[in-house]
């Protein structure tokens, strides 16, 4: 393992075992997250991008498994640890907030006391005058206002933004090195997502984390992420620095999902389309798993998909066909 | 574009009472907002703002508390149900799920049929299937789905589905509540295309609810912004992209992420605090607990729609100029 990496997964493979047959769901992924960055995984829905960060956690539900793959976290592998060795890992150094902070916060306790919990079951020695100190802190630097009123909230008293917040509190009160945030934006209006995007930011430069995010928005990416990795029915099919996935986009559909975003102050008559929809996981294309709805497609590509091959430093591409080439000429 | 005017809400009001104290949330409080014939306005805000209640309270799908909505001269808020059936085939609305707003238990061609059977439109059965089909071609679901059901369609041809249903009565106006939020970004862009394209051949007048700004860009030829059930600005889409007047305007566009990490560090306006309850108002402007430019005029007095250079803005300090 690189010891610049927080994370390094390498060939992670998570089926789900279903009557119909074996679902690829995530399928050979490589996934480097840098110390102290904020590494991007975009994707439709489907593509398997929440599955590859549930396979880190040891979250995967039956009827999915794990099939195998390493996930090497700060130099341990996490991989075939026991569950309560897993569990002791995950919060301790890696937190994980999800998209609907609604489900994930217990509606019948005091948000504070939960905050609270996740501490104290990490650190033991802490006193519970020391713990609620803690969690004021915590709750005044995500940017809770009234922290002292808002500990006796119920999670329904408050509003999305504020959930959101207690939850990214919950998950930083144990300063963990990997936060693993899934789609921690998409159920929260623009203008609190700004300030949510800016917290993370904001966290990460004060306390040196590293942050796996999850999205499907690239406009987010954009905003904050270090790297990209770009996802499609199961595999990585691009990867870059975030500067040159944008500049030197490679892959048609990193290009088609680009394209299809309504630009302010373009005045497209028609928006770019994708033609078609993300293929079944049950029945794949026997080449690359894009080739139907790919304008540049040729023979070749219904025959054998690619492997991912670096076309510049560090930009990776899983096409036979990168555009860079063709469209910059 | 014509400016005749199809729809019209005066002074609008919609109150919903709440728990048993009588406690009352206004999800729409003063609204008066034209709705020409064969634009797409777009209301925006985020949620909570009222904007769903405004969309539905028009076209009668909620009974208003207050205020008037004239259609052809008539005051369609007035009506009962019974009244107002004959004006219901002219509004029609697409919802925001594609997956809560069909029946799973009906096939794809029930669905399509049922409005045109509710109103007697085709005669015969063979007839309605007829029509059905036409209307499928229209969305771009092949014909041989005739006889699935919802569960058996993704996401975006769901929609399609949706938006057949809803073309099916040859509407004037059609309500799209968030019909794409819904979608992955590659099938947002060919319903966003669609829409676009049966409002040329249908002849349709859209009222765009959306809270994603670039979506409304594309769609929107003007675009209201909503707070807190008010208006805060009505204004054509290219003036108010270059120059929102409103504070709100301004934080709300400066919100939108851009999907070009070359401008990552852009000047940009970052609004704090969030959205104050319905259930009590700020005594003068909705906004101005989290307007940073408000003044003591703000906190005690609510500003009216005012003409600024032709569109309207409710604000007594409008961004004009350096004026700031």
């Amino acid at each position: 393992m690189d010891d610049r990496n927080i994370l390094e997964i390498r060939g992670l493979r998570s089926y789900f075992f279903t009557e119909k047959g074996t679902v690829p769901a995530v399928d050979g992924v490589d996934i480097d997250v840098p110390k102290g960055s904020i590494v991007g995984l975009v994707g439709e829905s489907g593509c398997g991008k929440s599955m590859t960060v549930r396979s880190i956690m040891g979250l995967v539900k039956y009827p999915g498994r794990v099939v195998e793959g390493s996930m090497c976290f700060d130099g341990r592998e996490l991989s075939g640890l026991r569950e309560n060795e897993l569990r002791k890992i995950c919060g301790d150094d890696i937190s994980m907030i999800f998209q609907e902070p609604m489900t994930s916060l217990n509606p019948v306790m005091k948000v504070g006391k939960q905050v609270r919990e996740a501490l104290m079951i990490h650190d033991r020695s802490i006193s519970r005058a020391e713990a609620d100190k803690k969690v004021m802190e915590i709750f005044e630097k995500v940017g809770i206002p009234e922290p002292e009123k808002r500990l006796e909230c119920y999670p329904h008293q408050l509003s999305g933004g504020l959930r959101q917040r207690v939850m990214i509190a919950m998950a930083m009160i144990c300063r963990p090195k990997l936060l693993i945030a899934d789609e921690p934006t998409t159920a929260l209006d623009v203008t609190i997502e700004a300030q949510i995007l800016r917290l993370m930011k904001e966290l990460r430069d004060e306390t040196g984390m590293s942050v796996l995010l999850i999205t499907h928005n690239l406009g987010v990416v954009a905003e904050i992420c270090d790297y990209v990795y770009v996802m499609y029915a199961g595999r990585i099919v691009e990867q870059a620095e975030t500067f040159e996935l944008f500049d030197h986009t490679a892959h048609p559909y990193t290009r088609g999902l680009l394209d299809s975003i309504p630009r302010i102050g373009g005045s497209a008559e028609r928006l770019h389309t994708i033609p078609g929809v993300v293929p079944n996981l049950l029945h794949l294309p026997k080449g690359c798993a894009f080739c139907n709805r790919c304008g540049y497609a040729e023979e070749a590509c219904h025959k054998a998909g690619g492997e991912l091959m670096e076309i510049r430093p560090g930009h990776k591409v899983r096409c036979i066909k990168p555009l860079e080439t063709e469209v910059k000429a | 574009m014509s400016r005749e005017i199809l729809l019209r809400a005066e002074h609008l009001y919609k109150t919903y009472k709440t728990g048993k104290k009588g406690r009352e949330v206004h999800a729409v409080s003063d609204v008066s907002l034209e709705i020409h014939k064969g634009e797409t306005l777009a209301l925006v805000g985020e949620s909570g703002c009222g904007k769903s209640t405004l969309g539905r309270t028009l076209i009668h799908m909620l009974p208003a508390t207050a205020g008037s909505v004239i259609y052809k001269d008539m005051d369609i808020a007035a009506m009962s149900d019974k009244q107002f059936k004959p004006y219901r085939s002219k509004m029609q609305m697409i919802f925001q799920d594609p997956y809560a707003s069909l029946d799973p238990r009906m096939t794809v061609r029930d669905i399509i049929a049922e409005p045109l059977e509710t109103y007697k439109l085709c005669g015969s059965r063979e007839k309605t299937t007829e029509a059905v089909l036409r209307l499928m071609e229209a969305v771009g679901i092949p014909g041989e789905f005739l006889n699935r059901y919802p569960h058996q369609f993704s996401g975006g041809q769901r929609q399609r589905i949706g938006i057949a249903r809803a073309i099916a009565l040859r509407p004037e106006l059609i309500i799209c509540d968030e019909p794409v939020s819904a979608l992955d970004v590659s099938v947002q862009s060919q319903v966003l295309n669609l829409l676009k394209d049966i409002q040329k051949d249908y002849d349709l007048t859209y009222l765009f609810i959306g809270h994603d700004l670039s979506v409304v860009n594309f769609m929107a030829d003007r675009v209201c912004v909503m707070f807190l059930g008010c208006i805060c600005e009505v204004a054509d889409k290219d003036e108010l992209y270059a120059k929102p007047l409103h504070p709100y305007s301004e934080f709300l566009l400066d919100a939108i992420p851009i999907a070009d990490p070359h401008r990552r560090n852009r000047k940009r306006k970052v609004i704090s605090g969030e959205i104050p309850s319905p259930m009590d108002l700020p005594k003068g402007c909705c906004f101005c607990t989290r307007c940073p430019y408000a003044t003591e005029e703000c906190r005690s007095i609510r500003p009216e729609l005012r003409d600024i250079g032709g569109r309207k803005v409710a604000c007594h300090h409008p961004l004009e100029g350096e004026n700031r």
